[in-house]
């Protein structure tokens, strides 16, 4: 089981947070126009990289805050997690 | 009722306590803190089992977890288990143990046939012969396979006892109570860290029990006892005996089994039987130890055959001697240890050693008291069928493949020697590749991918000296860079005996006459021939040797048989170890029972029970209750013997001619809040939102960024910045995420804030012609006309005194409100509801007449809204804005869900207006036509129109709104059934919706 750091609450168990996938996908902007092959991307389109990976996580258990963590998805390592609003290089 | 092979005085059993047990009916006795083992050993029983595969005599092997043969069925505390091991298993009073996989007797088993007939069960014999042909495998061969190759038997019966998990954090996690792991805890808990110190067997101190060794003057068995005693009395330290940690997770979690009261006679109705241990360490102690490797050789597999350490334990820890005529056969100088030990008991022991003729301590100390040694020799084949009578030995040339003299000695047993395999399997489990070290012929930890430090012969460092010392370094080290704290501790003084160099020699030869099997896998079955075939057939990745012919693959894990297996392929294929590699490790170490893994979390515990306030209620008025998700919800209300079908009709018949009630507080209700509050909810929904009066509620529905609906329900502005949303009961979770996730991730410029306050209101529905009629006598201040409180509309006022919502909505599609009001005062709502409501007629109605209301009117709900409609499929276009954008909208356009013959809901009713159509049916043209059949689309909803007096279903089908008219087969192949269909509209009663307006 993950041992993930919620930026707000602390160090807790993977079973108090739920997976919300790639935390690098941008929706495009409301009421702005965008070609049907950039929204698809957006939609469908994710990569299924081997090693890191920064992804989003919900402390659904918890604050109920959304949060990034960067993880190796071949190790599970994880390097560095953060609120959504700050960068992970 | 003596017990031939028990010393007087040996041991660490409790001898004033007698414990009579059974075995194969047999009464028998032993005593407290005996294993099953060495108390059947005591009473000179040997023949416990029978083999896998061919149904050989087996008996003990080891004297403890390595143990690969001693699996009972076990029953004790009125329970029954399989596959016990009986070198684990303590004895309590009353216990019954019986053999498994024999029949009818382990002393007759008609299974053994096979041994006759080995030549027919070479390695992947199943794979080979149970291919062809395909029908016979779930008729024949499956039943056979698994009638002959049954381990125990699993009980049917409900499991009676507790089991428990917990969760604990420690600085330094100890798997294992030897030298090195009490130095490791002793270490760390000096220096003030949070220590676990988790020990397998009953006692304490792992080889410092059994071996002749010293540490400052005292005996080994002494000095762990002393350490022990002063770590029991430190706060910080949790000292845990019966406990395996048996997995090594990611991010350091480990999980360990803790047996609690098996061992007890007696225990509290509250004591659990067994516990499992999520342990988060944040440095972790390896001190495993290493299990004894056999020597190979033919029929190695006969009851009265041991590694040469059991053998010394049960003399040491039992006061049990194995047999009273031993040969030792070794390839090192701890089996020694053992013919000393019966040497010390007046048992003399005969010495095979595979080495040449040399000297060292342990071999002059042997000399010295007399022992008959004989070098360069080995055991060829044993003798005898259920108990070793003799052994053919013989004297090995220089090259050690063949003899130069052969003879045949007599012994009641065999104690053997390969030399030592590290523990290695938590290390493998952490990530840690492992590396071979030449010096021990054995893998042992490379470099760590965790927090975790293998320690003393775990780490393949064999003298106390060197395990003590890197327990109390790394114990102390680990631990320093946690606490800040660093305390000297004086390294002790040891006394052991120093062993020679081991002999790399595991496998005997054969002579030409000779032919015996030579079992390398004990608990599988696995021969040297196996292996040799599997190669001659071509497999080369050990993974692949292991699969074909199970090596290593039993319950036991290969504990004794993987590393001889490994000799055996790098021999064979002239390889060296390393190059021919090592299969993974993987958890459970040993295995443990289903109920440990499940905890608490069974019957009524195995997921959280919600009840709204009125529950008791709904009780006590004979509702019979559905599951939605983890709530109940009242179904129906039974009156006398009514049915599910009568009690719905009834209650939905109520509905549309008077007036009935709901508990509707399992709805999802969120409350939104802040500035943007009007904005976000444009963005979340298909429809308008900026302009809705305060006072006023609306339905909305809402799509999935891929254009597929998500939920649908009503929000209703209650001031101008505060919102009530509610949602599905199943959906009302995962709508919160997704609200928080664009208000955190997507538009955090937007000023809202969403809770959930689905907990904190109770609701009811009244719906019925009548609603209005009963409302104004609930609230006699409130003017409920419909201009005042029109359709849609929304107050707040007292409710006999108690704060309420009322909202004009409809999901019935009667004339309906809702009230709303604090959980605590749900109950009395709901009986004033009751009490007021007499005269209209009012009933109580649950989900089933809901769903009949809610179907016959066409409204969609869970199973049209199934994760694969658009809101056009459903008929609901006309809530999707074209002007504003909102959460899917982009995915709308695509060509899929424009072409003209997209599925569409539409109403079915049967021709004979009479046979109900089980929902999921598939629609078809022809229900005689050809396989695959087209299918034109499914039933989602069906119900018996209250409204009509006949069955009416929902369907979403392709091109629907053109195929109204036409006929139809409805199928159910899972019902059996058929029905003649014609499609109707969806809207089956009030198509122009005038009742909720009335
Ligand atoms: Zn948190």
């Amino acid at each position: 089981m993950l041992y993930i750091k919620c930026p707000y609450c602390g160090l807790r168990a993977q079973k108090e947070f739920s997976y919300g996938g790639d935390a690098t996908v941008k929706r495009p902007n409301i009421n702005e126009e965008v070609s049907s092959e950039d929204w698809d991307n957006f939609v469908y389109m994710r990569k299924s990289p081997r090693g890191k990976h920064i992804e989003l996580w919900q402390h659904i258990a918890g604050c109920r805050q959304w949060i990034k963590v960067q993880r190796d998805t071949a190790t599970h390592e994880i390097f560095q997690t953060a609120k959504v609003t700050e960068e992970i290089r | 009722m003596s017990q031939p092979f028990r010393l007087n005085k040996e041991g660490l059993i409790n001898r004033n306590k007698k414990i009579s047990f059974t075995f194969n009916g047999k009464k028998l006795f032993g005593y407290e803190g005996d294993t099953i083992a060495s108390a059947l050993i005591a009473n000179g029983i040997h023949l416990v089992g029978r083999s896998f595969k061919y149904h050989r005599p087996r008996g003990f092997f080891g004297a403890g977890v390595e143990e690969p043969n001693a699996k009972l069925q076990v029953e004790f505390n009125g329970h029954s288990e399989p596959n016990v091991n009986a070198t684990e298993m303590e004895l309590v009073e009353g216990l019954s143990a019986t053999s498994q996989n024999c029949w009818p007797s382990v002393n007759f088993d008609v299974g053994a046939i096979n041994n006759f007939l080995k030549m027919f069960f070479p390695a992947g014999f199943y794979y080979k012969t149970f291919m062809w042909p395909k029908s016979f495998w779930y008729k024949i061969y499956e039943p056979f396979i698994r009638k002959a190759a049954g381990l125990g038997v699993a009980s049917i019966e409900k499991d009676k006892e507790r089991y428990e998990h917990k969760f604990e954090y420690c600085d330094l996690l100890v798997t294992g109570s030897g030298p090195s792991g009490l130095a490791s805890a002793y270490a760390a808990a000096k220096n003030g860290a949070k220590v676990i110190l988790a020990e397998d067997k009953p006692r304490f101190g792992g080889t410092l029990l059994t071996d002749d060794v010293s540490i400052d003057n005292l005996s080994g068995k002494d000095w762990a006892e002393k350490i022990i005693s002063e770590l029991k009395s430190m706060p910080n330290v949790t000292v845990k005996n019966r406990s395996q940690v048996f997995g090594y997770y990611d991010h350091n979690m480990l999980v360990m089994f803790e047996r609690v009261s098996d061992h007890l006679e007696k225990k509290s109705k509250f004591t659990p039987r067994q516990r499992l241990w999520y342990i988060r360490a944040k440095e972790t102690i390896l001190s495993t130890g290493s299990i004894e490797r056999p020597i190979v050789f033919g029929n190695n597999d006969t009851p009265g055959i041991f590694l040469s350490a059991a053998a010394k334990e049960y003399m040491k820890v039992y006061g049990v001697l194995v047999g009273k005529k031993p040969l030792i056969f070794t390839n090192n100088d701890s089996a020694y240890e053992t013919a000393l030990e019966f040497k010390k008991n007046n048992v003399e022991p005969i010495i095979l050693d595979t080495r040449e003729e040399h000297s060292s301590e342990l071999i002059d100390e042997a000399k010295s008291k007399g022992i008959d040694i004989r070098f360069s020799h080995g055991v060829i084949v044993a003798n005898g069928y259920k108990k070793v009578k003799s052994a053919k030995i013989g004297k090995l040339n220089k090259d050690k493949n063949s003899f130069e003299k052969i003879e045949t000695v007599d012994c009641d047993c065999i104690c053997v020697s390969g030399f030592w395999t590290p523990s290695v399997h938590l290390a493998s489990q952490s990530g840690n590749k492992l590396k071979y070290e030449e010096k021990i012929d054995a893998f042992i930890p490379d470099k760590k991918k965790q927090h975790e430090t293998s320690v003393g012969a775990a780490n393949g460092s064999f003298t106390l000296e060197e395990s003590l010392k890197h327990g109390f370094e790394n114990g102390s080290n680990l631990s320093a860079k946690i606490t800040d704290t660093k305390t000297e501790i004086a390294i002790p003084n040891v006394n052991e005996k120093k062993y020679g160099a081991h002999d790399k020699f595991w496998c005997m030869p054969l002579p030409k006459n000779e032919n015996s099997k030579r079992f390398v896998d004990f608990q599988n079955d696995v021969s040297v021939s196996d292996i040799e075939i599997a190669l001659r057939e071509g497999y080369r990745s050990i993974e692949h040797v292991k699969r074909y012919t199970t090596l290593g693959m039993a319950t036991d894990q290969g504990r004794t048989s993987n590393l001889n297996g490994l000799q055996l392929v790098s021999n064979i294929e002239n390889k060296i170890v390393p190059e021919v590699g090592h299969t993974t490790f993987r958890p459970p170490f040993t295995p443990i029972t289903i109920g440990t893994i499940v905890g608490r979390e069974v019957g009524m515990e195995y997921m959280p029970t919600r009840k709204t306030p009125m529950h008791e209620w709904h009780e006590k008025n004979n509702a019979v209750f559905v599951d939605a998700g983890a709530w109940k919800r009242p179904r129906y209300y039974k009156q006398g013997s009514e049915t599910l079908f009568e009690a719905s009709k009834r209650e939905a018949k109520n509905v549309r001619e008077n007036v009935g009630i709901c508990d509707v507080t399992t709805l999802g209700k969120i409350d939104i809040k802040g500035p943007d509050a009007a904005e976000f909810l444009n963005r979340v929904y298909t429809n308008a939102w900026m302009k809705l009066p305060v006072g006023k509620a609306r339905y909305g529905l809402m799509l999935r960024e891929d254009g597929i609906v998500m939920d649908d329900g009503t929000t209703t502005r209650i001031s101008e910045n505060h919102y009530h949303m509610t949602t599905t009961t199943a959906q009302a979770a995962n709508v919160l995420s997704h609200l928080e996730y664009y208000l955190q991730i997507v538009w955090p410029e937007l000023n809202v804030n969403v809770v959930s306050t689905t907990e904190q209101w109770a609701g009811a529905a009244i719906a019925g012609p009548k609603s209005r009629d009963m409302l104004s006598k609930l609230y006699t201040d409130l003017d409920v006309s419909n201009d005042a409180l029109p359709f849609m509309g929304y107050k707040e006022a007292e409710f006999f005194g108690v704060p309420s919502r009322i909202f004009r909505i409809s999901f019935s599609g009667e004339l309906a409100y809702e009230i709303n009001v604090k959980s605590d005062h749900g109950i009395f709502m709901w009986e004033k509801m009751m009490e007021v409501g007499k005269e209209f007629g009012n009933q109580p109605y649950g989900t089933e007449a809901l769903s009949t209301l809610r179907i016959e009117m066409g409204h969609v709900a869970g199973p049209e809204l199934d994760g694969r409609t658009i809101p056009s499929d459903v008929s609901l276009n006309g809530l999707v804005s074209k002007k504003k954008d909102f959460i899917g909208k982009n995915s709308l356009g695509r060509e899929a869900f424009n072409v003209e013959s997209r599925q569409k809901i539409v109403g079915l009713i049967p021709i004979d207006r009479k046979s109900s159509i089980p929902e999921g049916s598939h629609i078809v043209q022809d229900q005689n036509a050809k396989l695959p059949n087209p299918k034109l689309g499914h039933v989602s909803s069906s119900c018996w129109s209250v409204e009509n007096n006949n069955p009416f279903s929902l369907a979403i089908m392709k091109d629907g709104k053109n195929m109204i008219g036409k006929k139809f087969f409805a199928v159910s192949p899972l019902k059996n059934k058929s029905i003649e269909v014609e499609v109707i509209s969806s809207h089956y009663v009030d198509p122009e919706g005038k009742r909720v307006r009335s």
